[in-house]
């Protein structure tokens, strides 16, 4: 919001020209001033937020250099990149990466689709629902995810749950079916607990894509004679191409970090790992610091990787948008 | 109440840019004063420096004689309306009112406050709406607003940016009036910055047109329409705009597209040695010659055209007449257009007929031309060669002999239904 | 005309029955959990037999007591000030970029966004050797301190969305109606700004409450944990006993204060979390 309206658009006049020295200067002072203000201001925040991420992940770095290990912190040696070697040929990496890419693909889409019905609900409500709608699906997106994890691990516990009770008729589940001694059945309660959570937030993004199409475009679609579907298809998603592609980045790359429902429910056996609770195993459980490190800096070069191939690929223009949790 | 008086003042940007360049007015007490002129021209930024919201680069800026360039836009005592009435959302309208009052700590008791509140909510038939938030207003309501806070300052003078542009045509009209009125009643001086000439016109004591930061004139509304000094002001006052021929003057005689214009002897000796000078015309110079009565015949020229159409208004019709003019002059008209904000000038003549004329488009007519009115411009520089100072002063000064009566006059009822009970 | 208006409402009825159901259910579930008895808990069935408010006893003031209340203070506490501070931060931080003029802008705004999308565990291992180094392992500020990583870029981008849209002319208004420079920032802007702050604040203290990587990562006893981690740790009030009860109804606690600031809030907290996303 700048302080004029009037835009200058003559070249310099007939001023004198110390008074133009002088206008100047003023300037350049108050423009200095100005910029000294907004670094006060700014530099605080700017200079936590390095710290309490670029300084660790750069320790990170350095520390997977070294095989090192808390427990016998004598024996640490520089090996150059060969932790990254051991992380890179062992099968459990490969195998949690897969584990992690298929829970983010499908949580993603499942989610975008949910989402986007949930949106549509909400958009569509009329006045008087909208703000019940709204405070219910904020429920899971405020609620504690380790919450959220053991509401629907009891619910399909063989032990404490009711859902092989309740859906006994369906083939393949009877009441002696333990949900968490496969890896197939652990992952689907884990993606239900993962996308019953966020998929609120991805909604409320697609809500506000969607309210920023004008009604006369649809309007105008319909006086042309397409029908619901088509004025879906060709006018409104594709005035929401912005909104969605942010959506579906910011839920992928959060999906891809997914560690409290995996950790809750299974915390990683049968074959259900996902990246970041290998990190963890390995740094704080194992106490392999230098092993550790080089999984989490992996682990951060995917999520570049991915954010990278987002933007090139897809272009998705990031730095006018905002998701996070 | 108070004078201000702007000696030479300077508004110049990081870039060098002068956004305002050596303006100087004098701002009688109790003067309404409009700054008008294409966006970019720096009318705002010359309302703001007044105000203290921009700072002067060089000149003095006077309030009542007493120089103020450095005090506090609080410490000046004026009042402003703002363009989006910049009233506080989260007050009521009675507190939005009641502001500038309640920040002169002490100075007001409770009683005074409301009582001045309420008696400016009467005067701008907002009293039912006190307690209600802006955002529940209409525009022309939050219009009101703005002004009650300016009323109950009793501030030395009232500024206006731009405050009507956000309301519908009709509503604009009508607060046109009652800014009028209410000026003329408080007699407060006023400056007021529109880029709407209907509103510089009616609104205004005096008109300062700017381009690009320069002061063009400052003059009457009628001194500006009838003594233009340039073809910036000619063209940028009036509405349909001022048509502009090239013309070669041949002994007493203008050669121009639409045909030849014998004119007096003063106004061919002002175009004397010009190989080309561009006529002023303004539309209602021209009628449909079958329509005229004799005895005018002789004070104009009579000369046979082809309108392309017209447009009937019922009180009276606008015809077309196009002309090709060379690239010379039509690059000219095409910057004198940029300069004031329009896309184009086209190379038409605009004239206006009388509702009764039957000339229709398409057919050649025979039009008559007043030529007493007519100006002539330097291509050049854009000076008018034909102005007559004198009879524009005269103009002014009847103008401002008005308002002194008005304001007394106002001032007079004022005072005698002030004494009568409520 | 009046059967479709029946209809409309039938159909809205049920879409909205459902949306309630999906959004409920789980909390629901685990809200009969917490009420029934250990012996109920393999029932199969979704509501207790019989109603009991023993789970809630055990750890308000019975065995668990110790474990939960102390992971309570630690949550709150440690999620309160980690908001607050973000905030604080993240308001000097909006209101440079939305209202002042400097080169940098972007760039801060583009490490917020990185730092958004950072992968927590990431930052887990290296401060997890440093904090056991310099005295921090299982203290509160070596939560506070990894939780500003969480709190602080979505602090920035909310506020700073909600700052552009205050008319700021009108902290003008009020110098020339008279105001000091204070008193037109007090006055015009800090009621215009305060909602903002308030929703961002809301939002922080969702993300701060919700952590469970730095809180098992970088404790190790009731000094620090906070809940979602003690949860983890839960066991029953004997060996043999399950927990499912206990835990259940610790959730069903630190969901309370998540459902009061929704149900109070809810219309802040959506414009919130989507100005910024749509308008950055």
């Amino acid at each position: 919001m700048s302080t004029t309206t009037e835009t200058p658009t003559l070249p310099s006049g007939e001023t004198g020209r110390a008074g133009r020295r002088r206008a100047v200067q003023q300037f350049s002072d108050r423009a200095k001033a100005e910029r000294r203000l907004g670094w006060w201001l700014a530099g605080p925040a700017f200079v936590v937020m390095l710290a309490v991420t670029a300084y660790p992940i750069l320790q990170a770095m350095y520390d997977s250099l070294f095989s090192y290990r808390l427990t016998a912190p004598d024996e640490r040696a520089f090996v150059g990149l060969a932790n990254y070697g051991v992380v890179l040929t062992d099968v459990v990496w490969w195998r949690d990466l897969g584990v992690t890419l298929l829970i983010t693909v499908v949580t993603v889409v499942v989610e975008l689709i949910l989402g986007f019905a949930l949106a549509l609900v909400m958009h569509k409500a009329l006045k008087a629902v909208r703000g019940w709608l709204r405070t219910a699906i904020l429920v899971p997106y405020g609620i504690i995810t380790v919450v959220s994890a053991f509401a629907w691990f009891y619910m399909f516990d063989i032990n404490s749950g009711f859902v092989n009770t309740w859906f006994n008729w369906v083939p393949g589940i009877s009441p002696d079916l333990n949900w968490f001694a496969g890896t197939w059945t652990s992952l689907f309660v884990i993606m239900a607990s993962e996308i019953w959570k966020t998929t609120p937030f991805i909604s409320l993004l697609l809500l506000a894509g969607l309210a920023q199409v004008p009604d006369e475009l649809t309007e105008a679609a319909e006086v042309d004679g397409a029908t619901w579907w088509q004025r879906m298809q060709r006018v409104i998603l594709p005035n929401m191409k912005a909104a969605i592609m942010v959506a579906v980045l910011f839920r992928a790359l959060d999906a891809f970090r997914i560690f409290d429902n995996v950790f809750i429910m299974t915390n990683g056996a049968f074959n259900t790992e996902v990246l970041s609770l290998l990190a963890y195993r390995t740094s704080i459980g194992r106490l392999e610091i230098g092993l550790g490190s080089a999984v989490s800096v992996l682990l951060f070069v995917c999520v570049l990787l991915i954010c990278f191939i987002a933007i090139k690929l897809f272009k998705v223009d990031l730095a006018s948008q905002r998701g996070g949790k | 109440m108070a004078s201000i008086t702007l000696q030479n003042l300077v508004k110049q940007y990081g870039d060098g840019f002068p956004a305002v360049n050596d303006v100087s007015i004098d701002i009688e007490d109790g003067e309404f004063i409009i700054l008008v002129g294409p966006s970019g021209c720096g009318k705002s930024t010359l309302l703001r420096m007044i105000v203290g919201l921009e700072d002067i680069t060089s000149g003095d800026l006077l309030i009542d004689g007493q120089r103020v360039n450095e005090k506090a836009p609080r410490d000046r005592n004026l009042a402003m309306v703002f363009q989006n009435y910049a009233l506080y959302p989260h007050l009521t309208v009675f507190e939005n009112i009641a502001f500038p009052l309640r920040l002169a700590k002490g100075k007001h008791t409770e009683d005074e406050i409301r009582k001045l509140v309420t008696d400016a909510a009467k005067t701008l038939e907002l009293t039912d709406h006190l307690e209600r938030k802006p955002g529940n207003l209409s525009g022309g309501q939050r219009q009101r607003v703005a002004m009650g806070r300016a009323i109950v300052r009793q501030a030395d003078a009232f500024l206006f940016d731009e405050p009507l542009s956000n309301l519908d045509a009709k509503l604009r009209g009508q607060m046109r009036s009652e800014i009028s009125q209410m000026q003329r009643r408080l007699g407060v001086t006023s400056v007021y910055v529109t880029h709407d000439q209907t509103e510089a016109m009616t609104l205004g004591d005096r008109v300062a047109v700017l381009k690009k930061g320069i002061l063009q004139q400052i003059a009457s509304p009628r001194e500006l329409y009838e003594q233009p000094v340039n073809l910036f002001v000619a063209g940028f006052i009036g509405s349909p705009s001022m048509n502009f021929l090239p013309a070669t003057l041949e002994g007493s005689v203008l050669k121009t597209p639409i045909g030849n214009i014998p004119v007096t002897e003063d106004k061919a000796r002002a175009a004397e040695g010009k190989s080309v000078v561009l006529v002023g015309l303004r539309p209602e110079f021209f009628e449909d010659a079958s329509l005229v009565e004799e005895h005018k015949k002789d004070k104009g020229s009579t000369f046979t055209a082809e309108l392309t159409h017209t447009e009937w208004l019922g009180n009276e019709q606008y015809g077309y007449i196009n002309f090709d003019p060379d690239p010379e002059v039509r690059e000219l008209l095409n910057s004198l257009a940029a300069d004031m904000d329009a896309d184009e000038l086209r190379p038409q003549i605009v004239v206006t007929l009388d509702a009764a004329s039957r000339i229709r488009g398409g057919r050649s007519a025979e039009l008559w031309l007043d030529t007493r009115k007519m100006h002539l411009f330097d291509p050049e520089t854009g000076e008018n060669l034909t102005r007559d100072a004198e009879a524009g002063a005269a103009l002014t000064q009847e103008a401002n002999a008005a308002r002194a009566e008005e304001i007394s006059e106002a001032r007079e009822r004022e005072a005698s239904t002030a004494g009568q009970p409520a | 005309m009046k059967a479709s208006r029946t209809k409309e409402r039938v159909t809205w009825t049920i879409i909205s029955v459902l949306v309630l159901i999906y959004a409920l259910f789980p909390v629901a579930s685990i809200l009969a959990t917490s009420f029934k008895l250990p012996s109920d808990l393999t029932s199969g069935k979704f509501m207790p037999t019989t109603w009991t408010g023993s789970n809630y006893e055990q750890i308000l003031v019975g065995s668990a007591q110790e474990l939960f209340l102390s992971s309570l203070r630690n949550s709150i506490g440690i999620a309160l000030i980690a908001t607050f501070i973000a905030v604080v931060l993240a308001t000097l931080c909006a209101y440079a970029i939305a209202r002042l003029d400097f080169p940098g802008k972007k760039v801060i705004l583009t490490t917020a966004l990185a730092v958004s999308i950072f992968p927590v565990i990431s930052i887990v291992t290296p401060l997890f050797n440093l904090w056991r180094n310099i005295g921090l392992y299982d203290t509160w500020p070596g939560l506070i301190i990894p939780y500003l990583s969480l709190t602080l870029p979505i602090s920035i981008w909310t506020l700073a969305a909600f700052f552009r849209q205050i008319p700021w002319e009108l902290e003008q208004a009020a110098q020339v109606d008279g105001a000091t420079t204070w008193q037109a920032f007090r006055k015009a802007i800090v009621p215009l700004a305060a909602p903002g702050v308030f929703t961002t604040a809301i939002i922080a203290f969702f993300i701060a409450w919700n952590d469970f990587v730095y809180g098992i990562s970088l404790t190790s006893t009731e000094a620090a944990r906070p809940v979602p981690a003690a949860l983890a740790f839960f066991t029953g009030a004997s060996q043999f006993e399950s927990p499912v009860g206990a835990i259940s109804a610790a959730a069903i606690i630190v969901t309370i204060p998540i459902v009061l600031l929704v149900l109070l809030f809810q219309r802040q907290i959506v414009s919130g979390l989507t100005q910024g996303a749509v308008k950055g």
